[in-house]
């Protein structure tokens, strides 16, 4: 045979079907009998669908294939129990108190106290643990939400996740406190990790959260993260996400909400870095009254791609929905954005209305939107509108003519293009640092080091400003 | 209240479909079912050269290894391709020459579709190349338009006459394996409309062809290629009926425009095709595949659409921006009701600097219907300043039909300026009541606030079409005074 | 001409009118005052036959016929005219189609043909001078993008078009400078014949210097008050609506 150079296609879907055959107890070590049903019929599901490919229509616009054709290792040990995570993890942001949740590779990482029962009736802790803890809740809404059917990389994490965080808020609790998840993945080598997150509102209750990714390592990093998110009667949730990852990291964060009569929520993606990012806020409103709100930011470079799903299912009548994105795209970064507004039948009297913009800085860069609406209901009010331009040149003459120079003037402009999402930041020491992160992040001074998005201004110089002991984990 | 609008929407949504007539003319069948020998037949019946019979053959074996499209928002149940009859011809006694010898009851069909041959040829100075099931019947104003060194005949005359200009711009711009409808409709298609104006000639006519199903279980498989060469200007109008039947026809055409530099080609559709009972029976399956390419600078191609009929339509006229300043525009009205189910729009594509295209769709959707819009705007590296804008509104009459909009926009170079606008409502109980406290019933206020909604792409259509697709939209008045 | 007798109607349960009386006679201009949330604009539009009102008692009668049964197009077409408060916008549908289309449609209920067009363009163009309007205002789609002045002197030129024998004018004054205002009352004054009556709703007492109404009502709480002559409307500038509330 001649010799020459072969390339290697790795196949993963392969790998992690012997993994799943050969490790399966290991996987389902904490389940009940439910949540092992659902593991088995997700993993047949991804098994027959495969890892999502281009041909798909959601998927048109984020290739997937060079993320997959890596060696990974996949369902890494828990931390082990005498882990210190406030000795490895610290979050000094002024002025703002966080309630901090921290998972290490996908796992709780308090290994001493997996559920923590508060005064107020909330409960905090790994979701694995709240499996046999807590059945009547995991059988209430544990992957009642997700869609394992639509998307094959939820139903992968349904199979093969081992953990993640459990929040359960009880009826009438107003958490006053932020609560930040914060998920670290710190691996020696390649790592291909599914993450599962379960939130429950009960009814009037009112929490603020926040969702932070990050990583220590510059290995090749698959991170395939899944969150459903049930919001009680005349609830509200405030939601944040914040991703400032490097670019090996592929990111895959999928949020399923679904909402009951009278409920809000204000969900808000911001992303300043990531190699691959996909993005999908899946938010069905199940009662009537609803009200949601659906931001992002976009601010992407180098060979950075950025896709944001969204889907809103108007399900039941007289509900609103706002969705507003916008995004920057420099050197050759490219972006998906597919927004689609479903209206059933029965959703009578439905506002619905959709905003895309985004500015093309080089023509490298390149943007992709589809903003779709999908109309039964004759009694709405449905709009969307999606743009793509550059900076207004009237707008940068006017400004340098004040003798600013040009480049300063673009940041000023890219600055007021992005304001309007970060000015619906309804945490005002959140917003005052977004805004601050995005002004660096626009000027080129944040580093793809500064990993904890919360924690990058406080230390100016300092390349990494949390400490994370290895030698304790 | 509620109730007695609803009722009112329905009356006005529900009238039956007046041109579903049948003509008893002897015709030319073959065989029923698709094959290479089906393929071998047509081109053998229409008498074709070799290299046209290869381009059906390579077409076939193409269509072959395709499976149909499902990611339109159509359902259909499948269709059964060697069920189909793939020609059909009125059979001839001789060569026809003159009018008079055209079968009278096909006259009478025209006349029916209110489009008289001779009516037209004396008053408005349109020649009209009418198909009726497949062939090219007759012929008008060939006489005229050969003065200017425009060729205006059907699709097979010009293989016949013309075929150095066929072989070198049919598949130019729809390639036969372009998708699967394309490929079949290379693969078997009849017969259709050629036009070619020369360099520098403004045809002074609109040149007009009313498309026709008539046969039983006949797909109808038509092919027009438009060809403006340097300077050229031409208005080209496209009218379709269809009789009723039980069965639901299929009808995949392919249009291709060609327009060279400085040219500009207006293509003009008013689509009435039968849509099917009101239980949704019957109605024709329309699969067409209709894109024009601005080869030259400064080029321009408008599609101007009024889609009214058809119990499918799927159907995505495109211009592609190849030369440099050219604009491409694309202006739609569908109306889809009681079962019918629309999925159309356009596709820009943007490859040369400066280009600009227009797109300016209205949905109305009443029955139970579904009306969607999908359309592609995508602009590559290199095309400097592009510009496009975009509307697409929806509007709902009654509560069980469905409207929806899927843009898909890509865009490659940061000078270039996209903007998309959509909206969807439904008609205001403040604009029905302020038109009835004027006396005018619901039914004519809706007639009124739909024509109104529509204007923006009416006033694109010419004057001969305009009239008609007031009609259609059961309009009496508006654009006629004021 | 227009009489209507202890009307109560109620909006989703809640009554608004208690118990209306009033006369109007051919030849005759009648002005019906009050303050914001009176229930004038509600009277106007169940004379119209707006949906949505509930009468649970009274009747209305036009012409010697009672009209609570009629559809508010049969309303229109039997001669009765409403100007709106807020006159709704029709995008893409000229002044001159949509009145076009109203008089046709009036005229076929009353079994007479269409009106022919050169006979409707000359009509049209007698009314515009009438009225001294300009001349863009047949050709622009019906109320849209008028300012508030221009729709409601699209208003009155409707009106004239439509030679309704009565027209109830909602608050047609509001919103006006003095200039349209002086426009909109040489109009109803110009329109005003014997066989005709105006019935004129209004806030304040201005458009009365124009528009010189014969009998001035006041509607107070869904009741009418106070009835006289037009000095009444002078009283009620001068004292303000607190003075019916007190003796009310």
């Amino acid at each position: 045979m001649e010799a020459g150079i072969v390339p290697i296609i790795y196949d993963l879907k392969e790998y992690l079907k012997a993994v799943f055959a050969a490790r399966q107890q290991e996987i389902s070590r904490n389940d009940t009998p439910f949540v092992a049903g659902k593991r088995a019929k997700a993993f047949d599901l991804f098994a027959k669908a495969g890892f999502p490919h281009a041909a798909l229509e959601r998927w048109r616009g984020t290739d997937l294939s060079r993320a997959l054709n890596h060696e990974y290792h996949t369902l890494p040990e828990p931390p082990s129990a005498e882990l210190d995570i406030d000795a490895i993890f610290k979050c000094d942001v002024p002025h703002f108190e966080t309630l901090l949740v921290s998972q290490l590779n996908g796992w709780y990482a308090d290994r001493k106290k997996l559920l923590q029962v508060y005064p107020n009736g909330m409960i905090i802790g790994s979701l694995s643990a709240a499996f046999s803890k807590y059945p009547e809740l995991i059988n209430q809404h544990y992957g009642r939400y997700a869609d394992d059917e639509a998307e094959s990389l939820t139903a992968l994490n349904t199979a093969m996740s081992q953990d993640g965080i459990f929040i359960y808020i009880p009826d009438n609790v107003t958490v006053e406190q932020n609560i930040q998840m914060v998920n670290i993945t710190d691996f020696k080598q390649n790592l291909f990790l599914n993450t599962r997150n379960l939130v429950i509102l009960g009814e009037n209750s009112h929490l603020r959260l926040v969702q932070c990714d990050d990583s220590i390592n510059h290995d090749v990093t698959f991170v395939n993260t899944v969150t459903e998110v049930k919001i009680g009667r005349n609830s509200t949730l405030d939601h944040y996400k914040l991703q400032n990852k490097d670019d090996h990291t592929t990111l895959i964060n999928s949020m399923y909400f679904q909402q009951d009569e009278g409920s809000s929520l204000s969900t808000n993606a911001i992303s300043l870095n990531g190699g691959m990012i996909r993005n999908l806020s899946h938010v069905t409103m199940s009662g009537a009254h609803c009200s949601a709100d659906v931001y992002g930011l976009y601010l992407m470079d180098r060979y950075q791609h950025i896709d944001n799903q969204v889907y809103i299912n108007h399900a039941a009548p007289e509900c609103e929905s706002r969705e507003l994105f916008k995004g920057v795209l420099d050197d050759h970064a490219s972006g998906v954005f597919n927004g689609h507004i479903k209206v059933h039948r029965d959703a009578q009297k439905t506002n619905a209305f959709q905003t895309n913009k985004n500015i093309l800085l080089t023509d490298k860069a390149s943007i992709d939107t589809k903003p779709f609406l999908e109309i039964y209901a004759d009694d709405v009010k449905c709009s969307h509108g999606a743009t793509i331009g550059q900076l207004d040149a009237e707008a940068l003459f006017y400004i340098r003519s004040r003798g600013i120079s040009e480049a300063n003037a673009k940041i000023l402009l890219m600055y007021a293009f992005a304001a309007d999402v970060i000015n619906k930041i309804s945490i005002p020491e959140l917003r005052l640092r977004m805004d601050d992160m995005v002004k660096k992040r626009l000027r080129g001074e944040l580093s793809q080091c500064e990993q904890c998005v919360l924690n990058c201004s406080t230390h100016e110089h300092q390349k990494v400003e949390f400490k994370i002991d290895l030698s304790k984990v | 209240m509620e109730k007695d609008q609803n009722n009112i929407l329905e009356e006005v949504t529900n009238s039956d479909y007046k041109y579903g007539f049948y003509t008893d003319i002897e015709m030319d069948m073959a065989l029923v079912g698709l094959s290479e020998d089906t393929v071998r037949f047509i081109s053998a019946k229409k008498n074709e050269p070799g290299w046209m019979l290869e381009f059906r053959l390579s077409a076939y074996r193409h269509w072959l290894t395709l499976t149909e499209p499902s990611w339109a928002h159509l359902h259909h149940p499948p269709i059964r391709y060697q069920d189909i009859i793939y020609y059909a011809a009125p059979k001839r006694k001789k060569e026809l020459s003159s009018l008079d010898e055209v079968d009278p009851e096909l006259i009478e069909t025209f006349n029916k579709l209110g489009i008289s041959l001779e009516e037209q040829k004396k008053l408005s100075g349109v020649a009209v190349d009418a198909v009726i099931d497949s062939v090219s019947v007759k012929t008008t104003f060939t006489d005229v338009l050969s003065k200017y060194g425009v060729i205006f005949c059907s699709f097979s005359d010009a293989v016949q006459n013309h075929p150095e200009l066929v072989k070198q711009y049919m598949g130019s711009v729809v390639p036969s394996n372009d998708n699967f409808f394309a490929a079949l409709n290379s693969a078997v298609f009849s017969d259709g409309s050629f036009c070619y104006i020369p360099k520098g000639v403004r045809c002074p006519v609109e040149l007009s062809t009313y498309f026709r199903i008539n046969a039983a279980n006949t797909g109808q498989f038509e092919r027009t290629l438009i060809v403006a060469d340097e300077g050229a200007y031409v208005s080209y109008m496209e009218g379709c009926t269809a009789p009723m039947r039980d069965e639901n026809q299929l009808h995949a055409a392919i249009v291709e425009i060609v327009a060279m530099k400085d040219a500009e080609v207006k293509y003009s559709t008013v689509q009435n095709w039968y849509p099917g009972n009101k239980k949704g029976e019957g109605g024709i399956y329309n699969f067409v595949t209709k894109r024009g390419i601005c080869k030259g600078s400064h080029s321009k191609i408008s599609w101007t659409q009024v889609e009214t009929g058809s119990a499918i339509t799927w159907k995505y006229p495109s211009v592609v921006l190849m030369g440099d300043n050219s604009v491409g525009e694309f202006y739609s009205v569908a109306v889809t009701n009681n079962f019918q189910q629309a999925d159309t729009g356009s596709k820009m594509i943007h490859l040369g600097k400066n280009t600009k295209s227009t797109i300016i769709s209205k949905g109305i959707s009443a029955g139970q219907s579904n009306n969607s819009y999908r359309g592609l705007v995508k602009v590559i590296k290199r095309a400097e300043n592009a510009r496009n804008f975009s509307q697409c509104d929806s509007l709902l009459l009654g509560d069980k039909c469905g409207a929806h909009t899927y843009p898909y926009i890509k865009a490659e170079n940061h000078t270039s300026i996209i903007e998309h606008e959509a909206t969807t409502s439904k008609i205001s109980d403040d604009q029905l009541f302020y038109c009835k406290q004027r006396g005018i019933s619901s039914e004519s206020a809706i007639g009124l606030i739909v024509n109104g909604y529509a204007k923006e792409v009416l006033m694109h259509l010419p004057m001969e079409f305009a009239v008609e697709a007031q009609k259609l939209l059961a309009i009496s008045l508006e654009g006629s005074v004021g | 001409m227009l009489s209507i007798r202890n009307l109560k109607v109620s909006i989703k349960g809640k009554e608004i009118l208690k118990g209306i009386n009033l006369e109007v006679n051919a030849g005759e201009v009648h002005a019906i005052m009050g303050p914001n949330g009176t229930g004038k604009s509600t009277l106007a539009y169940v004379i119209a036959g707006r949906e949505g009102y509930e009468v649970t008692e009274g009747e209305i009668i036009f012409k010697g016929r009672n009209i609570l049964q009629l559809s508010a197009e049969e309303r229109a077409c039997e001669g009765l005219f409403l100007g709106f408060q807020y006159p709704v916008e029709i995008p893409g549908v000229s002044i001159t189609n949509f009145l076009r289309t109203a008089i046709n449609e009036q005229r076929k209920y009353h079994g007479l043909d269409p009106v022919p067009a050169t006979e409707f363009l000359a009509r049209m163009e007698e009314k515009k001078k009438m009225l001294e309007l300009q001349e863009k205002l047949a050709s622009r789609s019906v109320n849209e993008g008028f300012s508030g002045g221009e729709k409601k002197k699209n208003e009155i030129f409707q009106m004239a078009m439509l030679e309704p024998s009565l027209a109830i004018l909602d608050e047609t004054d509001s919103g006006l400078d003095i200039d349209a205002l002086r426009i909109v009352a040489t109009g109803v004054n110009k329109l005003r014949r014997p066989d005709n009556a105006t019935i004129v709703i209004t806030h304040y007492q201005r458009l009365l210097e124009y528009i010189v109404p014969d009998v001035v009502h006041v509607l107070f709480d869904g009741r009418i008050v106070k009835s006289g002559g037009k000095e009444l409307a002078l009283q009620l500038e001068e004292k303000g609506y607190e003075w019916i509330r007190n003796e009310s």
